[in-house]
Parts: structure tokens; sequence; C-alpha cells
């Protein structure tokens, strides 16, 4: 499904990802873990184009893009399309109701008819447990209620591949669950997903697959219970009982 | 400056009071004025002020995206535009487009130099004010736009200029009180309005005080208006943001 390529970024003379190759099948949902500044972010904002990478490629169900020469805004349009994304901070548009929300997507870029438009926004509200809120403003919800709306919003585009960057980190503790419980119920309908988070219960219950970044490079990747419980890499052991003994996980 | 001496306040307002024939030619005055008064404003201070401020918001959202465009000859533009118009006094540049340009051979009548100096004044005006609302908007609201594949155009309509509006609504309701207020030195390039209108009828009957205290009162009305709907709208924006 996703193919990664010796994806080079540089901002500046800072060199933040240094060549990744990766490879995700279909269905799969992978988690990112790495130490702050590993460049995970920006990892995954390459793959939406949000950020251009320097050079490489990445493929992402057929469709290609090859960053080694300069890309036009159509092509990178159409690439942005096979994924969508997910704010740490939500992103939510403020001034636009939950259905609004969801539906801007489909309306204003995919010109699709309002009302189908508006009939699947509120399946896909009332599937992430917010049926009761659609009409309401994002000043009027939960974190936890806001994340479900960005999930929700980005699902609306229909994309392959769900992109998640540390979805729960700025949420409170008991609003965790909620956002994780409707990652756990997309990953097991077969959405193909990369989630940065570290979220422990999340990467090892739901994670077909963990990779450790560190600098700017995939350091190791192996099943969550392999990862976790043996790791190989002299830095992955060191992140790991960082993280298991400050429990930021 | 001349004071009357004590007592000559006293003096004059006894003299219109204590003399009916006085009294009656004030009363007449200001009503036979007010028709003409009203009549100038409908057909030109509230049309000028409102054409001028529409141009001048169009001409100001243009002005504020170059300056914060990548294009460096774009900003460079916006940025002499803005600094003429806020260096120089705006009697001086209504001045220049309809006494100064028929030296070049470009005559403008009246009313369309007052709309296209008045215009210029708000694009600059007004642009400082939209530059800054759309830069208060956070970034995440851009990529959110983006990643959920819209064009710059669309972000712009659709998700930042609706909430840098909301921003930009209370200086830019100062911004358009501002214009009717000025638009009465329209009158010094022969635009007809009410100003206008009440000087004329002033130099007819000497009548200063009356005339232009009677012109004061109709732009405070019109401003007093306009604050009141600046609130509603207010109200209106503020349904998306807690209290
Ligand atoms: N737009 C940018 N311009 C310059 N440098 C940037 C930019 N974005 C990120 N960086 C730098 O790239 C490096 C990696 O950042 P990134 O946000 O990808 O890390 P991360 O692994 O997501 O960290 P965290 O866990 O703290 O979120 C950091 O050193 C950061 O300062
Ligand atoms: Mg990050």
């Amino acid at each position: 499904m996703i193919s990664i390529k010796n994806l080079h970024k540089k901002f500046g003379d800072l060199e933040v990802l240094k060549g990744i190759d990766a490879d995700v099948q279909k269905g799969q949902a992978i988690v990112v873990i790495g130490p702050s500044g590993s460049g995970k972010t920006t990892f995954l904002r390459c793959l939406n184009t949000l950020e251009t990478p320097t050079s490489g490629s990445v493929t992402i169900d057929e469709q290609t893009a090859d960053f080694s020469k300069p890309l036009s805004k159509k092509q990178i349009m159409a690439f942005r399309k096979q994924s969508a994304m997910v704010f740490q901070h939500y992103n939510l548009f403020p001034h636009m109701t939950a259905l609004e929300n969801v539906m801007e997507g489909p309306i204003t870029v995919q010109k699709q008819d309002k009302k189908l438009a508006r009939k699947k926004a509120e399946q896909l509200l009332t599937k992430v447990g917010l049926g009761e809120k659609i009409n309401d403003y994002p000043f009027q919800l939960s974190g936890g209620q806001q994340q479900r709306v960005g999930i929700a919003r980005a699902l609306a585009l229909e994309p392959k591949v769900m992109l998640f960057d540390e979805p729960t980190s700025a949420l409170d503790p008991e609003l965790v669950g909620e956002v994780l419980q409707v990652m756990k119920d997309l990953a097991a309908e077969g959405m193909t997903m990369v989630v940065v988070t570290h979220e422990m219960r999340f990467a090892k219950g739901v994670a077909d697959e963990v990779l450790f970044m560190d600098e700017g490079r995939i350091i190791e990747r192996g099943k969550p219970e392999d990862i976790f419980n043996h790791p190989t890499e002299e830095r992955t052991k060191r992140f790991l009982s960082l993280i298991q003994k400050t429990d930021v996980i | 400056m001349k004071f009357p001496k004590n007592g000559l306040v006293k003096m004059y307002l006894n003299s219109i009071f204590s003399d009916p024939v006085r009294m009656e030619r004030l009363v007449d005055i200001a009503q036979s004025s007010f028709l003409p008064l009203i009549e100038a404003t409908l057909q030109f201070t509230l049309p000028l002020s409102i054409i001028s401020f529409i141009f001048g918001l169009i001409l100001a959202i243009l002005t504020a995206l170059a300056r914060i465009s990548t294009v460096k000859i774009f900003q460079i533009i916006a940025r002499v535009y803005v600094s003429i118009i806020r260096g120089t006094p705006l009697l001086v540049q209504l001045f220049i487009l309809f006494y100064g340009l028929p030296t070049l051979g470009i005559t403008i009548d009246p009313f369309p130099a007052a709309v296209i100096g008045f215009s210029l004044n708000v694009g600059a005006y007004a642009s400082e004010v939209i530059r800054a609302a759309i830069l208060s908007i956070p970034k995440g609201q851009w990529e959110a736009a983006d990643t959920i594949g819209m064009s710059y155009t669309q972000s712009l309509r659709r998700v930042i200029l609706p909430q840098a509006s909301r921003v930009s609504l209370p200086p830019l309701s100062n911004t358009f009180i501002s214009l009717i207020k000025d638009t009465s030195l329209a009158s010094l390039i022969l635009v007809t309005e009410m100003f206008r209108v009440a000087q004329q009828i002033a130099a007819t009957n000497y009548e200063f005080l009356l005339l232009y205290g009677q012109a004061a009162l109709l732009y405070w009305v019109i401003c007093f208006a306009l604050s009141l709907v600046q609130g509603r709208l207010e109200h209106r924006f503020d349904r998306y943001v807690s209290r």
C-alpha cells in the first residue's frame, strides 16, 4: 500500500530525515515511536506532502510521487488525496459546526452533492460516537470529542491511508480512551494507518508493526512484542527504558 | 481666539428666546434646510462612503495578501502603496486627484475623484488591519485546509478570511466610521455632499452655528446607527467562540 524509498528532508542546512525506507501493507496499522525531535512529525507530513521532501519517493496505492524532481501543484494535490491527516491539536475549523467541519472537504474540494455529503458526514460522526453533537461548534466540545471530529473529517475524504500525529497527547488522560477506541475500530475495519504515538496500550494492542525512529532514520522495526520486549538496537533499548521509567508511553 | 465677554452667551441666548421673530426664523431655517441636508446625505455622503468602503476593502484584501505573499515584487508594491497613502494627508491626495491631474490631461469628475481618493485611503489603512488579522489565524488552520486538499484560494475563502473577518470587525468598523466623517472633505473638491450643502445654506443666511450644528448631528446619527449594526454583527460572529 505504501512504499517509501530513500526519503530525505532538509530544513535549510538541518537534515531532519536522512533516508527513510519503509513499506506498509494494505490494512496494516503501523506505530512510529522515537525521541522528541527525531523527525516523526516531519515524516508523517512528508507522506501527506504538507512538507515537500527534498528527495526520495513515496508510493501510495500505485500513485508515486518522485521528489527528486519538482512536482506541479496539480501533482501534489492528486498525491495528497491518497492520505488524510489527524493533528495533535485537532485543528478543527472553529467557525464551522462539527457537521460542517466534516462536510467541508467533500463539498468544497471534491465538489460532492451537498445532500449526499451531509448524509455521509452524519454517518461518520455517528460512527465516532458524536451523532448527538453534529451541530455543536468545536468550542462546545471536549478535547476527545474534538479529536473524534478530526478523525471523521479525515475519513470523509475517503483516503487510502490515515496518518495520525500524536492524536491523544494533547488530551486529558480520561479522554484518551475514547479516541483510541475509534482508532482501534478503524484498524479492525482494515484501514491502513500510520500512527505517531507514545500510547503503549495502542501500540501493543493494535499495531501490526512498530517503527523506532531516531535522528531522522528508522533504527529498528518489528512486531510490537519484539520491539518492546527484545529490542536489538542499543538506542531502542535506551529510549524504551527511558519512557518506561517516566511512564510517558 | 476671541471669547465672548461674561454675559454675552447669555445675551445671545436671551436674544433668541425673548425675540419671537428671531426664534421663528431659526426654526424656519432649521426646518427648510433639513430636507436638502438629508437629500445630500442620501445622494452623496452615504453612497460615497459605501462605494468607497467596498472598493477599499477589496483593495485592502489584495494588498494584505500581497504583503504576506512570498513574491518579493508584490510585497514591495504593497509596501510602497501603503506608505505613500499613510504618509500624506487625505486632503492633499484629494486635491492632487481633482485639481492636480488635469495638468496631465486627466480630468475626473468630483464624485469619481472622491471615490478613488477614499478607496485608496481605506485600502491602505484596512490592509494593515486585515494583514494582522490573517497573521493571527493559527498556522494549523492553513495546514488543516491543506490536508483536506484545499487550494490557496479555497483556504482563504472558506477557512482564513471568515475567521480573520471576525478579528478585524471592530477595527474595520472604526475605519468605516472615520470614512463617513472624512467624506466631508469631499466638499472641498466640489462634491455636493451633506457638509457642502450645509456650507451653501449657511452662506445665504449666516446662521453658521445652526447649519454646522445640524450637519454634526446628522453625522453623529449615522455613526451611532452604524455602531449599533457593528454590535449586532459582533454578536453574530461570536457564536462560535466561547464566552
Ligand atoms: N518547519 C521547520 N523548519 C525548521 N526546522 C524544523 C521544521 N519542522 C521541524 N523542524 C526540526 O526538525 C526536527 C524534527 O522535528 P519533528 O517535529 O519532525 O520531530 P518529532 O519527532 O515529531 O518530535 P516531537 O516528538 O517533539 O513531536 C526538529 O529538530 C525540528 O526543530
Ligand atoms: Mg511531533
